[in-house]
Formats: structure tokens, sequence, C-alpha cells
């Protein structure tokens, strides 16, 4: 970001006489958790008047790389900078006191009180040791005036819409003195409409020479807002732009894997950067692209399906897909867009507001995921320590975990322990789980091994259709090659497969046909062999098929 | 761990009593001689251990799945009342009838004071905990109106809120030193590990306990094994009860049991949940209470001190615990990143 500085227009705001040059920065910023590295040598600066977006999948290491600069983490190596000044942040006290505000994804609020008790709660206006309410409630009102930051203050914070209570989360931040706002995916809970309301506010804090550091992963808020922008992958910056530099799709393909020239050359395959090795092990397998398969009768049809997420908005949209035997259907689109919501419906995970599942020609809307396992369904979990696994069980027992109720592993309400072993024995040699013993509990296992017993366990019953959710994140190459050379033999043998990744080379090299998802919606269908990931790219950032503008 | 707490807390509760000027030798002596020094001895140890293992296992086995049943109080009074109404209540039915089924009814009332606390977990969300809590006060009043009114022993001119005895057909027997109700609680305690380590059930219930999501992912019903798992606590517990009332007192008097059940709390504790290890914490406990007299008796310490040195056990034991359970809830609301940097790591 070897940037420009702040434009003169900004420069010429109230506080430009006190301005520094850098508001925030991290430089060479590495945080590991455990074995996990968070942060990988980050660098990132904002100067004043600017909006920073800080672009990156789930787990890319965004809300880490804020968390250092809010000084919730404290990084294993690299300097945080605040106001041109090396800072140590033992905690975020230290951040507030330097001016940095934060909105976090969650709101900090306590619902039950008023606006203005939020707003000064820790910071209250005293007279005679009592708070005192009238001043209080001026400065807030002085300050929503000056920010436009509308909101009652007199209301109940529980009684405020959520957009609302955003503000009041950005009031509080402002009430500190913050000259640095960070703001920790704050559209993520907001309409549509909410969300253009926060990017003008946004818009609004720069002109009085406040910098905001925003999280998202929505391209489109991106490229409205943002002055700077860096991409994140896998804890690294994988590219440092700005929205009249760069365009969605390019941003798209950063962001899930393959290093892109950003000043328009074509994308070659084989290009260098982070998603070449996974483009390597597609190479060693030796057919990249799938052999169609023959078609064969639907095995999965789902038809005008809706699922809210957690925060009850709309996540899948009317959306309608079939799976044949024998062929692998790859879900690809920018994460965030419905996938786990649509993978959670179809397994009986999350209950659908509409629509229908069926599944071999029995009615599976509203299944429960008992039902939809009887069926003959298996599932990759998306989120293999959530849902994939109890690390307290054993192999043994994590082996049978969603089928140790029916024979041969139980009898009569009883589990049958030798049965189990001798299965996990079974699943732990053909699917190559490292582990000394089947008795060692699943935390014991490295991720990939973790990974592949997931797998083992769900292919070692006889299943008609396989749902994969994202089936080789964080794992080695070694093991993506595994699983993926099993989905593949699984399609042949007549499974349905239905893939869903946020690795555009994963769908590619696997699927026999990509859907391409888009809020909620499957707003394509292509075939591997003939689109490029240009068009691919474009269609997951929500360009109409039609549309083809680079 | 659970050792060494027991020592350390045998040796602070020392430290008191020799700084009370006592000897340390002859009360500690006392307080074993009390409690298993002869046939009396041991009887009145196996019978204070009795409902101490039926408490235990009702917290250890809701703790399977990931439930704190602060409930053994009320549920242990529910089943020491309802047991002894039908103790005296009914006559001329053989002992074999007679005695399992006013067992069965204490467990049952047990179970389903438990119960209410599941479901309202499983359905709204409510915190067993709270309900739990508050379900104690109401069992405790409701056994109080019941000793007190429709069930109050009106011979004579007792005025003492109590039933009367029970029929004899509903008194559990005792042989020699040792009480029947004590075999029932080794064979509840083993039952329990069979089933936690043995079963499907067990298994969906551990599966609860561990990771609650993916327990979901498993097709078990999270909702069915909360208010099942605290329905086999209450009943537990409701057992416990019960031989209270048909095996020790033979009745049931107000206000005699209280307390009685949150000592579960400490014997599960103390037994790590595992509810084989709760016979011995259970004994344990029911030695320093049974020999607490004799040592009073005989080195004049006073007896409050088992109560110290037993909540120093407790204290020695539970609190490391505690705080990993509270950690682990934090795990589940993923807010553990925030919370080990707020406490400075």
């Amino acid at each position: 970001m070897a940037g420009t500085a702040a434009s003169g227009a900004q420069l010429e705001s109230e506080a430009a006489a006190a301005q520094p040059e850098v508001l925030i920065a991290g430089r060479g910023i590495t945080k590991r958790f455990g074995s996990v590295v968070a942060n990988d040598d980050v660098s990132v600066e904002l100067r004043p008047g600017r909006i920073l977006a800080l672009l990156g999948e789930n787990g890319a290491g965004k809300s880490t790389l804020v968390n250092v600069l809010f000084g919730l983490h404290r990084p294993d190596a690299g300097q945080v900078v605040i106001a041109d000044e090396e800072v140590e942040l033992s905690s975020p006290h230290d951040a507030i006191a330097r001016g940095v505000g934060m909105v976090h994804q969650h709101f900090q609020l306590v619902p039950p009180m008023s606006v203005v008790r939020n707003i000064v709660l820790g910071a209250e206006p005293r007279k005679l040791g009592m708070i005192d309410v009238a001043q209080a409630r001026r400065r807030v009102l002085d300050l929503a005036d000056r920010f436009g930051l509308h909101v009652d203050p007199d209301a109940a914070v529980e009684d405020l819409p959520v957009g609302a209570q955003q503000r009041v989360e950005i009031l509080k931040a402002l009430y500190r003195d913050a000259r640095v706002l960070i703001a920790d995916e704050p559209t993520a809970v907001l309409t549509p409409q909410e969300t253009d309301h926060l990017l003008d506010v946004l818009r609004g804090l720069t002109d009085q020479g406040v910098g905001i550091v925003f999280i998202t992963h929505k391209l489109r808020e991106v490229m409205a807002a943002a002055d700077d922008i860096v991409v994140l992958r896998e804890g690294r910056v994988v590219g440092t732009t700005t929205p009249a530099e760069t365009s969605e799709a390019a941003l798209a393909e950063l962001m899930v894997g393959r290093a892109v020239d950003l000043h328009g050359d074509r994308f070659e395959s084989g290009a260098t950067g982070v998603g070449s090795a996974v483009s390597m092990a597609t190479a060693d397998d030796g057919d990249a692209v799938a052999e169609p398969a023959d078609a064969m009768e639907v095995v999965l049809e789902i038809e005008a399906l809706c699922a809210d997420d957690d925060r009850g908005q709309r996540a899948v949209d009317e959306l309608s897909l079939s799976v044949r035997a024998g062929e692998i259907v790859g879900v690809a689109g920018v994460e965030g867009n419905g996938q786990r919501e649509l993978v959670e419906a179809i397994t009986g995970l999350r209950h659908a507001a509409s629509g229908t599942v069926s599944i071999s020609d029995r009615d599976a809307s509203g299944a429960r995921p008992r039902q939809v396992t009887v069926i003959g369904v298996g599932h990759i979990p998306e989120d293999r320590a959530k849902h994939g696994l109890i690390g307290s069980y054993s192999v043994a027992d994590n082996s049978v975990l969603n089928r140790y109720f029916r024979p041969p592993f139980a009898a009569g309400g009883m589990l049958r322990r030798d049965r189990i072993t001798s299965h996990a024995r079974d699943v732990v040699a053909t699917f190559d789980v490292r582990t000394p013993s089947v008795e060692l509990t699943a935390d014991s296992l490295s991720g990939g091994n973790k990974q592949k017993l997931i797998v083992g366990r769900e292919f070692s019953d006889d299943i008609d259709l396989l749902i994969a959710a994202q089936p080789t994140r964080g794992i080695d190459i070694g093991a993506i090659e595994f699983i993926w050379r099993r989905i593949r033999e699984r399609r042949d043998e007549g499974t349905a497969v239905l893939l869903v990744s946020a690795e555009l080379d994963e769908v590619l090299a696997l699927s026999d046909r990509v859907a391409v998802m888009y809020e909620g919606r499957i707003v394509a269908t292509v075939d591997p062999r003939t689109a490029t990931r240009e068009e691919i790219g474009l269609l997951m950032a929500g360009a109409t098929p039609a549309a083809s503008s680079s | 761990m659970p050792l060494a707490s027991v020592v350390l807390g045998l040796v602070l509760g020392a430290v008191l009593i020799a700084v009370q000027g006592h000897s340390v030798l002859s009360a500690y002596g006392a307080l074993v001689l009390g409690g298993a020094g002869d046939a009396d001895a041991v009887l009145r140890t196996l019978q204070k251990a009795t409902p101490l293992i039926f408490g235990g296992l009702a917290v250890a086995f809701a703790f399977k799945a990931g439930l704190f049943n602060i409930g053994g109080q009320g549920q242990l009074l529910v089943g020491a009342a309802f047991a002894a109404g039908v103790g005296f209540g009914i006559d001329g039915l053989p002992l074999v009838v007679h005695l399992p089924l006013a067992l069965l009814v204490g467990g049952i009332a047990g179970a389903a004071w438990g119960a209410i606390a599941g479901v309202l977990k499983a359905t709204s969300g409510a915190h067993e905990v709270i309900v739990t809590i508050m379900l104690n006060f109401v069992a405790g009043n409701l056994t109080d109106w019941l000793a007190a009114n429709p069930w109050q022993d009106r011979s004579g001119s007792n005025i003492i809120a109590r039933t009367p005895l029970v029929e004899p057909s509903a008194e559990i027997p005792t042989w020699g030193w040792l009480p029947a109700g004590f075999l029932l609680a080794m064979i509840a305690a083993f039952a329990c590990w069979f089933i936690l380590e043995r079963t499907t059930y067990g298994f969906e219930v551990r599966s609860v306990g561990a990771n609650r999501h993916a327990a979901r992912y498993a097709g078990i019903s999270v909702g069915w094994i909360m208010a099942s798992t605290m329905a086999v606590a209450g009943l537990l517990a409701g057992l416990g009860g019960a031989i209270e009332s048909l095996g020790v007192d033979g009745r049931f008097e107000a206000g005699v049991n209280v307390g009685l059940g949150f000592e579960g709390i400490t014997i599960a504790l103390l037994a790590r949940t595992n509810p084989i290890a709760v016979i011995p914490a259970g004994l344990l406990v029911g030695l320093m209470e049974a020999g607490a007299a004799k040592m009073q008796f005989e080195s004049g310490v006073a007896p409050e001190i088992i109560d110290v040195i037993q909540a120093l056990i407790l204290l020695f034991v539970a609190a490391p615990m505690i705080v990993r359970w509270l950690m682990r809830l934090r795990d589940a609301d993923d807010r553990r990143l925030t919370l080990g940097a707020g406490w400075g790591r």
C-alpha cells in the first residue's frame, strides 16, 4: 500500500494539524495458535481519512489480524503502530486509550439499557459521584449530529433494529475519541438497505479524518466503499490493491486461491501462487478434468429450497439442484453465499424454510440427521472439529459416530466393542489414518488424519449420496490427493456426489458439473472442461452469465 | 489428584485440631474407630454412605451429558417423601411387593422432579442450574407440607411434621453390619457405569456431553438426551431418598434430610464423575460423618471440623474442575480467544 497520502481535501479537516501520517499499521505480524499459523508476516497500513478493506475467506486470518491491532492478541512477531508510534498493546484498553475503536460482529451492548447509557458506559460523565445523565445525553446527541449517526438516545437498545444497534456501537467508539474504527464484518448482520446506509456513514466518518479498517468477504462492498484493499488468504497477504486497479472477478480469484496478476494478464494454468500447490496435486493425479460419468437416475433432487442462516437472514433462496448417480456436482462460490446453509438443510442439521429435498426418490424434506443417514447419505461436514468428530472420543468410537446404533455395531441397545474396534481398524488401514492405536483419542490425530478418518467413516457405509463440504480444508497435499481419489472412485462406483468447496481448484478438478452459487442461488451451471476460471470468477462475484465485462 | 486433595484436606484439618490444643492422633484415631471400629460403626458408615453415593451418581450421570445437576436435594426429598407415603399408606402387602413398590414410587418421584429441569432445558434452553436450584425450594416446601398436613403422623400427641412409621413390609432390611440399601447403591453405581460405557444410550449421553454439535450430526436427539438424562439423575437421587426413609429413618420427617442432596455434588466431584469411583468417595465421606460423634466424645474436637475438612477437600478437588467446566462452556460459545486474552493468558 505504498500509497499516496490522503487527499488534500481530507487533510483540511479540523484535525489536520495534529494528523499523524499512519493511523494504525501492522508490520510483519505473525500470530500462531498452537501449530496453526493464523497470521504469517502480515503487513497492513491505514492512513487518515481512508477506508481499508480486509478481504478474505473465513479462516484467512482477518479477525486475528484486527484482534492483534486492537490488543486482544499479542503477536508472536511483528509490530503494531498506532499514530506513527510503535506500541506494545497488552489489552484492548491500551488500544482504546490510543484512539482505536472496534465494532465487533457480535455487539457488545447491554440490551435493556438506553442508548445513552450504553454509549457512556465505563466512561460516564459524573456529577457528585452520580452519572450526569443530562450531560451524557447532550454529548451523545452532539456526536450523533456531527457524524450523522441518527439514533433515539432514550430508546432501550434491545428495542432497536440491528442497524441502529450498530450505530450505537460506532457512537460508543467515537465517544471515546476513536480516530481509527475497526469493524469486524459489520455488514454480515445487515439487510442490503442497512448495508448501504452503513457504507455512507463510514464514508462520512472518513471526511472527518477517521480511518476505518473493515473486514468483509463481500466483494461488492469492497468495491463500493474501500480506498485500499488487502486480500488475505491462509494467513498471508496475497494482494494489496485499490478498487480502481481491480475488479470483483479478480478479487474473487485472489480470495479463492490463485495468485492473480492484477494488471490484466490472462490467467494461465500452472500460475505461481498459493493455489498452485493444489494444481500440482491435480496434475499428479493424471486427470485434472474428471471423465464425465454416464448419466444415471437422479439421486438428489432439490426444489425451490429456502433456508435461513443463524441470524434469520435468508441464506438459501429458492434453490433448485439435482445430482445424478455416478456424477460429481461441484458447488463453487465465495464463502458465505449460502453453501453452509444448503448443506445443513439437506442433511437435516438446519430447518428448511420451504422447498423440497428428495433423496433416492424419498421425500427428505425436514428429515432429521438420523433419517438422512439411514436413507443412505454420507456427509463429510465442513467443520470437522465441530460436527465431524468428538475429539475426546477414541478413533474407534469416532469411526462409528453416526452409525453406532445399528448392526453390526450394536445389538439390543448394547454396543459391540469388538465389532467397533475391528471396523475402526479396517477404516484406519483402508484410509491410511496414521495412528498407533484406534483407542487413542481423535484429538491426537493430525488434521489430515482426522479428515481421512471422517471420509473413511462416511465411505465405509453403503451410501447412494455423498455430501462433501470442504472435504480437504486445511490438510496437506498428500491427504488432499488421497481424498480426491477416493471421491472419484466412489463416483465411478455409482454414488452421487455433491461437493461444496471454497477452493475453485478443487471444484474444477473433481466435478462433472459446476454449479455456481451466489447469494443463496445457483446462478449458473457450467461444464468444468470448457469454462474458464475467469468466467467462473465473474459468476461467483455475482455477474449474470450473459454479462462479460473484462 | 482427588487422593492428594483428601490428604491435603486431612493435613489442614490436623493443623486446625492441633491449633485448638487437641491431639491429632487421638482425634483421627477416634474418627476411624467411630466409622469402622466395630460392626455398629461399619453399619453407620454404610448407612451414611448410601444416600451420598446415590446423590453422587445423580450429579455424575447428568454431568456426562454436560448438565450440572444441582437439584439432587429436591429430587432426594420428593423420593424420600413419596416412598414413605407408600410405605405407611398401604398395608397388607407382602414385603416382596410393598418394598419394591415404595422404592419405585420414590425413584419415579425423583425422576419426574429431575425431568422437569431436563425438559425445560431441552425445550426452552432454561439453564438447568437455575431450574434445579429453584426446584429444590419447591421440593423442600412441598415435602414439608406433606409431612405437616395430609401425611402427618396423628398418633398420640405428635406435633412434629413427620409421617407415621412405614409398615414393616416396606422396611429395607439390615443384615448385621450390612444395610441392604448400601447394596442397592453399589448396584446403582455399576449400572450407571454399564449404561454409560456399554449401551448405545450411554454413547448418546456421552456424545451430547462431549460435543453437542457432533452429537446432532450423529443423529442423536440432543433434547431427548438432556431430558432423559435429568430423569435418570432424578431417579438416582430419588432412590437415595427412598432408602433413607425406608431403611434408616423409617419415616419421612421434615427437615431431616436437608443438605444430604447437596453432598452428592461433593461426592461426584471427588469421584471426578466416574460412577464406580463414587462408591469409595461416598464411603470416605460417610466414614467421616459416622465417626465424627466418637471423635468429639473421645478427644473433644467439635464435629464441625469434619465439615471443614470436607469443604477443604472439595475446594481442592473442585476448584480446578469447576474452572475447567466453565472454560468448556466458553469454548462452546467460541469465546475462548477473547476470554484468554481478557485474562492476560
